[in-house]
């Protein structure tokens, strides 16, 4: 097996002490560690925020983007090469605002591709406005008299979009959220795993003990491949809050599946360019 | 001889297919051919029309003076009619009160098939010219097949060239017909395709989107990846994407998606990501004129982006330029690991013309990736390593065992890890300006030059103006006066050699450029510090024409 320190990136975080992103980079690198995977064969794509600097502090391929923007390079790179495990690494604000329409369409293409939200419920690194996942019990400096605008439910968003894998997991129960990221990563289509992660400076209500009080794992019976059940369980949010994955379709193809006369070996499979004389005479 | 045929109509007549068939037609019995669209942003109605030139000799650019009209509706007639010459005909299907020829296009279809009513006009034009049916006939083969549509195209063709004399005189060229007839977004699309782009993602955007269609209609057989992205900023973030992956991978947009993947285009810059970008241009600002042409973003694309990286941006000047210039873009773009635009614009990209064959044989791809079979086992790989030309060694994840590689959107380190010291910022910023100076001294062509040394005026413009200038140049040059051209195809970081070169203290630069503002002109100021006497700007949405051109360079330039 890999050892789990290969990952470690050596490197002094940005990260406030007890974030919840702590618990989660140890989660994956134990995630990878135990499905064999070595930090070469990882290509991780991310957007900006404090999440998004995960590739810093993590041994592994990197690509840190733009703003919202992790999803359509992830694509990219996932078109081209079909080997390498691709994982998305982003916040609630760079995912499902910034990048909303990207996650909209990549749950219709299905790619290849292990997405991790840490959902903290605030915009961290632009010091503690809404995000679209805040509830409406939060004030911030930008609204100072309440949420504005309805939290987004994203697991009931996924669900109903059909995607291929929707799972949720909770950095307190790290057993748990090791467990979700190798389904998720071994799942062949898009899977997003949408991570419970308190912010300790800037969400006073989503805390530790807010999450531990009212996060539960989903027992045996529940069958995540019942979309009816799903979409219900997807509803489940306050005091109860349903941990695992709420509902994965299986029988929906790869994005890249869907192109067969890709090759595997694609970067080094170019034709000189006196092969397309065929292509030339078109014109002539 | 030289002759201009204009079919004018609405939109769903079938102009375009009958433009394509005359276009082929005349290229494949030995003329050289232009044609130029132009239509409204519409799919039904309104009015749309056709330009289809060809001589014995060059023909690169429009004219306004009209030999046959064919007139599909009484708006083709009215819009056109003062255009036609006093020996040209007007074919039209109906009854005005004006002299042309009665071409009974919808009876005689009726009785064969309706649908083929253009099929009549283009037999009486093919007999008006004088020229065998055969090369038509073969055209429409191939386009449709063999099979009841060409039978009944067939039938028509002869009838209708039974019903009229030969009135112009078009000899055949002699000897072999080589040569191509393309337009301008399939010859950057061609380009792309045999410099072996193996990813391409694009928005729909009028005019660039026949770039996307023929690569789409090709992936397969190119074992590519073609994707329509949700909008533009996401088709740039995945070709950065594909790139990083270490493909070839390309956009293709005009303006207004431009506009939105000025984020990813600075990315690509930070990253240090080849990256090739078309971006074809119409007039704007926002919608603009949606299927019209301008030369309006030139300062946009240059500065396009916050903060300061290198960039190349070409302007292809005519069709055979777009296809060696798109095959050349990949290879700089992985030469110096940076974004490569393609400043084309509506014009070009629809305008179709007959060139020489592409001499495929003769190109060469350059990826400038690290060879995995010879990099030494105990050197660390870092994706920014400084080195004395700012060009580090580029490999892809997965390439070499065991090292990674990281890109980073922050200011970086050389293994591109997000800092925020000031000495490594500049040793980056330094880095990256290394490779603009080399690429200006290694990569940067030189205007083409066609005229007298040192004349009294120098033409100067770039892109897609080249072809009409070049012939309105000759014109007047015809006629004793003494002008020179230099025409930019490379037009960032501005070449200025030739420039300098071919000017004397007494010639006056006379830019031409279609814009309202003279961005060309400001650029030249700006980098040279020379002073430009004249500016022709044009900004109606039309292209420049070889007519207009020498009559307003007669009027307000050479007195």
């Amino acid at each position: 097996m890999v050892d789990k320190n290969i990952f470690d990136a050596d490197r002094e975080t940005a990260w406030c002490p007890g974030c919840g992103n702590f618990p989660l980079r140890k989660s994956l690198a134990e995630a990878l560690a135990g499905l064999d995977i070595t930090p070469d064969r990882v290509a991780m794509f991310t957007g900006i925020g404090q999440a998004a600097k995960m590739p810093h502090y993590i041994r592994v391929n990197g690509f840190n983007g733009l703003h919202g923007r992790a999803l359509p390079p992830a694509l990219g790179f996932r078109m081209v090469n079909p080997e390498l495990k691709v994982i998305v690494e982003s916040g609630d604000g760079d995912t499902y605002g910034e990048g909303g329409n990207h996650i909209l369409h990549n749950i219709r293409r299905n790619p290849d591709i292990a997405h991790f939200v840490h959902d903290n419920q605030i915009y961290g690194l632009t010091k503690g406005q809404a995000s679209p996942t805040t509830g409406e019990e939060i004030k911030t400096e930008v609204q100072p008299y309440g949420i504005t605008a309805a939290p987004f439910n994203p697991i009931k968003f996924a669900v109903a979009m059909g995607a291929s894998f929707v799972a949720r997991a909770f950095v307190g129960n790290q057993d748990h959220l090791i467990e979700m990221m190798q389904a998720a990563i071994e799942h062949e289509g898009y899977a997003l795993v949408d991570i419970l992660q308190p912010c300790v400076t800037f969400n006073k209500v989503n805390t530790y003990q807010w999450y531990k009080e009212r996060s539960y794992l989903l027992d045996d019976d529940y069958d995540p491949t019942d979309y009816k059940a799903a979409v219900e369980k997807a509803e489940e949010w306050g005091d109860d809050i349903p941990l695992g994955i709420i509902y994965r379709n299986d029988a929906r193809k790869p994005f890249r599946s869907k192109f067969d006369w890709l090759s595997d070996s694609f970067v080094k499979d170019y034709k000189e360019p006196a092969e397309y004389d065929d292509l030339m005479q078109e014109f002539a | 001889m030289d002759i201009n045929i204009v079919v004018a109509g609405e939109a769903g007549q079938g102009l375009k297919t009958v433009d394509q068939i005359i276009g082929k037609s005349l290229h494949r019995l030995g003329f050289s051919v232009f044609s130029s669209k132009n239509y409204m942003s519409r799919i039904r109605g309104g009015h749309n029309f056709m330009q289809i030139r060809f001589g014995d000799e060059k023909v690169a650019g429009p004219v306004e003076e009209i030999d046959i009209l064919i007139a599909l509706n009484e708006d083709g007639v009215d819009i056109h009619q003062d255009s036609v010459k006093d020996d040209g005909v007007i074919l039209f299907d109906g009854d005005k009160d004006l002299d042309y020829m009665q071409v009974p296009a919808k009876e005689m279809a009726k009785e064969v098939n309706p649908k083929a009513v253009n099929t009549v006009f283009l037999g009486y034009a093919w007999k008006l010219l004088g020229l065998p049916l055969d090369a038509l006939k073969d055209v429409i083969k191939e386009k449709f097949g063999e099979g009841d549509i060409y039978d009944d195209n067939v039938k028509l063709l002869d009838a209708a060239y039974e019903k009229v004399d030969t009135t112009f005189d078009c000899e055949l060229p002699d000897g072999d017909v080589k040569g191509l007839y393309i337009n301008g977004n399939q010859a950057i699309a061609f380009g792309a395709a045999t410099a072996g782009v193996q990813f391409y993602a694009a928005y729909p955007m009028t005019p660039s989107t026949s770039i996307l269609n023929y690569l789409a209609s090709r992936q397969d057989k190119l074992g590519i990846a073609v994707e329509q992205a949700e909008d533009e900023i996401a088709a740039i973030n995945m070709a950065i994407g594909a790139s990083f992956g270490g493909a070839r991978a390309m956009t293709g947009t005009s303006g207004g998606g431009f506009s939105l993947m000025a984020e990813g285009l600075g990315l690509a810059g930070i990253m240090e990501t080849p990256l090739v970008i078309a971006e074809v241009q119409r007039p704007g600002p926002a919608t603009g004129l949606p299927t019209r042409t301008e030369q309006g973003d030139l300062s946009f694309v240059i500065n396009a982006s916050q903060g300061e990286f290198p960039l190349k941006v070409i302007a292809p000047r005519d069709q055979e330029d777009a296809f060696y210039q798109t095959f050349r873009a990949f290879n700089i773009a992985d030469k110096y690991q940076l974004p490569v635009i393609i400043l084309s614009d509506a014009y070009l990209a629809d305008a179709g013309a007959t060139i020489p064959e592409f001499k495929l044989d003769e190109l060469k791809i350059d990826r400038n990736l690290v060879d995995e079979n010879e990099w030494p086992e105990d050197k660390e790989y870092k994706r920014y390593e400084l080195t004395e030309d700012g060009i580090s060694p580029r490999a892809y994840p997965g390439q070499l065992e065991g090292e990674v590689v990281l890109l980073d959107s922050d200011e970086h380190d050389e293994n591109g890890f997000i800092i925020e010291d000031g000495e490594t910022r500049v040793k980056m910023v330094d880095k990256r300006n290394a490779k603009f100076e080399k690429m200006k001294r290694e990569d940067n062509e030189e205007p083409l030059y066609i005229g007298p040394d040192k004349p009294d005026y120098m033409l100067v413009s770039f892109g897609s103006t080249y072809g009409a200038l070049k012939e309105a140049m000759d014109r007047l040059n015809g006629n004793g006066h003494s002008i020179g051209m230099l025409s930019f195809s490379d037009i960032w970081p501005l070449p200025t050699a030739e420039l300098e070169k071919q000017r004397s203290y007494d010639t006056k630069l006379v830019v031409v450029e279609g814009n309202s503002t003279g961005q060309l002109a400001s650029l030249i100021q700006a980098e040279t510090g020379l002073t430009v006497d004249h500016r022709i700007l044009k900004y109606d949405g039309r292209p420049f024409n070889v007519d207009g051109l020498v009559r307003e360079l007669e009027e307000e330039v050479i007195s």
